[in-house]
């Protein structure tokens, strides 16, 4: 109920108030920013001071590389479609680990994201548990399990792919759990009045709902996954990562190898991105019609 | 197609049902069809049938057990006769002269006690190992024949490895090598020797209250001093590297959100009419996203050396592509209508951005750059151990000694505590700024909404 008799005196009262937080506002505006600021030049010094080589030193000698590189790949440009045609199967190495990890870890993640759903899980007093499992598979980085699996099974694609699948189910595990959160309960509970199990009520009920957001999520994580198995690579999991690392190790002469290995992971970078993006923005589009019609 | 004609018999919409459905099957039972062979190309393609060969699960098992346990070498020289103790065989580890633990006896007759009836005595001449249930072995090593042993019995079980100039019993006890050179004994132990202290600090082996106490009468400094340098854990140089990694995480993502907000300016249609630039601006963008994280950090290390400073211009110059590319999508979805308004009161050119633009962009920004804050931590590590900065690297490190276990055990902690520390702080920031509030209950998301971009 509004107080009639302290009108008059509400609008100053609402004025001073409204100045006062603004320049409230303002201030802690402000200070924010200083703060953000001195902790960037302070981080940057830091950084700066304990790199091996100065920032302003390394400026100039930046492009020094990729120009070494590229023109003694322009020389012999005449070898660059037998070196890509060389470092193909390494592409498609790359390409493997990555998805065949996507699969694995969207079917992992598409488990972990059901079971850990209010209203959809087996096992609702599990649910924090489930959930914690994927926020430790989110957690680790993909390059920590790949260099211990490295260990105990050997260099090759396998401890990559077993990595990268370990975080993707993670990650996806969390984003699908959100996309769960939206669905109708009504085609479950239908199901569940005529006797199907759960295994039933997730693929008829659930699935059909999620199922084209799910599979954008995975394609965006099949992009990044590409990049994360060709860093894995150069540790040692095969694929391109690990031929460029040989191909730099020879250093000069080899350069043009090098050339076509980089030549390679962005054109194929490049193209994944483009379909991957035009068949998203075509789900997500298709979605949004069925919602809406 | 709504109305069911009643001209048509049912027997042909049945049978247009059935055919609708039959086809829906064979497409439902595709897909999963398709992966399933797919998952079966990769799987001779990844050769995982000669896995097992490669496979050294010996290393697997030496890595679990050590991530967790760690043994006391107890060595006798055979020249000099010292006996020396030392936790992994390490000198950071080593006991000072003439001391030991309490389940060695040192004298002229080393007695080691290995519990369970375990004994093993380093004679002068002779070593000595009573194995309950077997007898007692005895091993005498010499310079001229090598090691010579006498079993309590002539068949060798499998738990003893024998040949003229080497002896090794193991047993669930610990372990016995005698060599012409040396005789040593490992015991295993649970735990992490030496985390908080080493056995060069007066502090080693004191109870959590006896150092509380200490503590209270003024050698806090001095406790934390020689937990702080403690040569085996390096806790100092770890949290350093922890403390890069962050750094590199850090001055990567916000340095390329400054340089990718003006430039995403660049890049809409609705805030800049040059065509040309436009275009130029998104090839940039499209050009640092496609040339990968890998290809920058190799890149930069070359003119940059090793260093947290190379790992966080290899994240800021990928994300300034990336951040680039959502901010002017987020900029070509501001509404126009705001802009105008303030524009009626007579703003000028800064002030229409200021008032009318970046407040409707602020939130969708800063939660993008958070959300990548701690996808960049991750990446930082990964970024470290290849150009060699930050907790990366001495992940790396110690994965190439193929033997110190527990430290990267330590480390794997350590790195999943401090994304998931990351991830609960941008979240928190991101509630605090966007909602400008504590948490509130979960909102139903907006159905319509299109899913952010993710890191």
């Amino acid at each position: 109920m509004t107080d009639l008799t302290a009108g008059a005196q509400s609008v100053d009262d609402v004025r001073d108030g409204y100045v006062a937080m603004t320049r409230r506002k303002r201030v802690y505006g402000g200070i924010l920013l200083i703060l953000f600021v001195a902790l960037m030049a302070a981080g940057f010094r830091t950084a700066d001071r304990r790199n091996a080589g100065s920032f302003t030193d390394g400026l100039h000698r930046v492009l020094d590389y990729p120009a070494e590189v590229l023109s003694e790949a322009w020389d012999k440009i005449a070898d660059m479609p037998a070196n890509l045609v060389t470092y193909f199967p390494a592409l498609v190495e790359t390409l493997n680990i990555a998805a065949a990890a996507t699969l694995v870890g969207t079917l992992a993640g598409a488990f972990l994201a059901l079971v850990s759903t209010r209203g959809l899980a087996p096992w609702p007093r599990l649910i924090p548990l489930f959930r914690r499992l994927a926020d430790i598979c989110r957690a680790v980085p993909e390059i920590v399990i790949a260099l211990v699996l490295i260990f105990v099974l050997g260099g090759g694609p396998v401890p990559a792919m077993i990595a990268i699948a370990i975080h993707t189910a993670g990650a996806l595990g969390k984003l699908f759990s959100e996309v769960n959160e939206n669905a109708s309960l009504k085609p479950v509970e239908g199901l569940q009045s005529v006797g199907a199990t759960w295994t039933q009520r997730m693929v008829l009920g659930v699935i059909p709902q999620v199922g084209p957001n799910y599979v954008s999520y995975a394609l965006l994580r099949f992009e990044i996954n590409i990049r994360a198995s060709a860093i894995l690579g150069f540790v040692g999991a095969g694929g391109l990562g690990y031929e460029l690392r040989n191909a730099m190790s020879w250093g000069q002469g080899r350069y043009d190898d090098a050339a076509a290995i980089f030549l390679l992971l962005f054109a194929t970078i490049v193209i994944v991105d483009q379909i991957s993006g035009s068949v998203r923005t075509h789900l997500t589009e298709g979605t949004q019609k069925g919602t809406a019609a | 197609m709504t109305t069911f004609a009643t001209d048509r018999p049912h027997g042909a919409l049945k049978a247009g049902a059935d055919r609708l459905f039959a086809r829906k099957r064979i497409i439902s039972l595709a897909l999963p069809g398709l992966v399933l062979v797919y998952l079966t190309y990769v799987f001779f393609a990844f050769d995982m049938p000669g896995l097992a060969g490669r496979a050294n699960w010996e290393n697997g098992r030496t890595l679990i057990s050590d991530s967790f346990s760690y043994k006391t070498h107890v060595t006798r020289d055979n020249r000099t006769g010292a006996v020396s103790v030392a936790i992994e065989g390490e000198r950071k580890g080593a006991y000072p002269e003439g001391q030991a633990p309490d389940w060695v006896t040192l004298g002229d007759t080393t007695v080691i006690d290995l519990e369970g009836g375990h004994v093993v005595r380093f004679g002068p001449e002779t070593v000595e190992y009573d194995i309950p249930g077997y007898g007692t072995v005895r091993a005498t090593p010499s310079r001229s024949t090598g090691v010579q042993a006498e079993l309590p019995s002539n068949a060798v079980p499998e738990w003893i490895s024998l040949s003229r100039n080497r002896l090794a019993i193991t047993t669930d006890a610990g372990r016995l090598t005698v060599t012409r050179n040396r005789a040593e004994v490992f015991r295993y132990f649970t735990g992490w020797e030496l985390f908080w202290f080493t056995l060069d600090s007066p502090y080693h082996g004191k109870s959590f209250a006896q150092l509380a106490g200490l503590a209270a009468s003024g050698q806090a400094g001095a406790i934390f001093n020689d937990f702080w340098t403690n040569k085996m854990w390096r806790h100092q140089d770890v949290a350093w590297a922890i403390f890069e990694t962050i750094l590199m995480a850090f001055l990567g993502t916000f340095g390329a959100a400054l340089i990718a907000l003006p430039l995403a300016f660049v890049a809409t249609r609705n805030f800049n009419p040059v065509r040309s630039a436009r275009f130029m601006a998104r090839r940039v963008f499209d050009f640092l996203r496609g040339v990968d994280g890998l290809i920058w950090t190799v890149v930069l290390a070359r003119a940059f050396g090793p260093g947290p400073l190379t790992g966080a211009l290899a994240i800021l110059v990928t994300d300034t592509g990336t951040f680039g590319k959502i901010f002017s999508e987020a900029l070509e979805n501001v509404d126009q209508k705001q802009i105008e308004g303030v524009q009626s009161t007579g703003a000028n050119a800064p002030q229409k951005y200021r008032f009318g633009v970046i407040p409707q962009i602020t939130p969708v920004l800063l939660s993008q750059v958070l959300y990548f804050l701690e996808s960049n931590t991750r990446s930082a590590t990964v970024i470290g151990a290849i150009t060699g900065g930050g907790i990366g690297l001495l992940l790396t490190q110690a994965i190439i000694t193929q033997k110190d276990w527990e430290e990267v055990a330590y480390y794997i902690v350590l790195v999943i505590l401090m994304v998931m520390l990351m991830d609960w702080f941008s979240g928190w920031l991101r509630r605090r700024l966007i909602q400008g509030g504590p948490p509130k209950a979960r909102k139903p998301r907006d159905p319509q909404a299109k899913p952010l971009m993710l890191p």
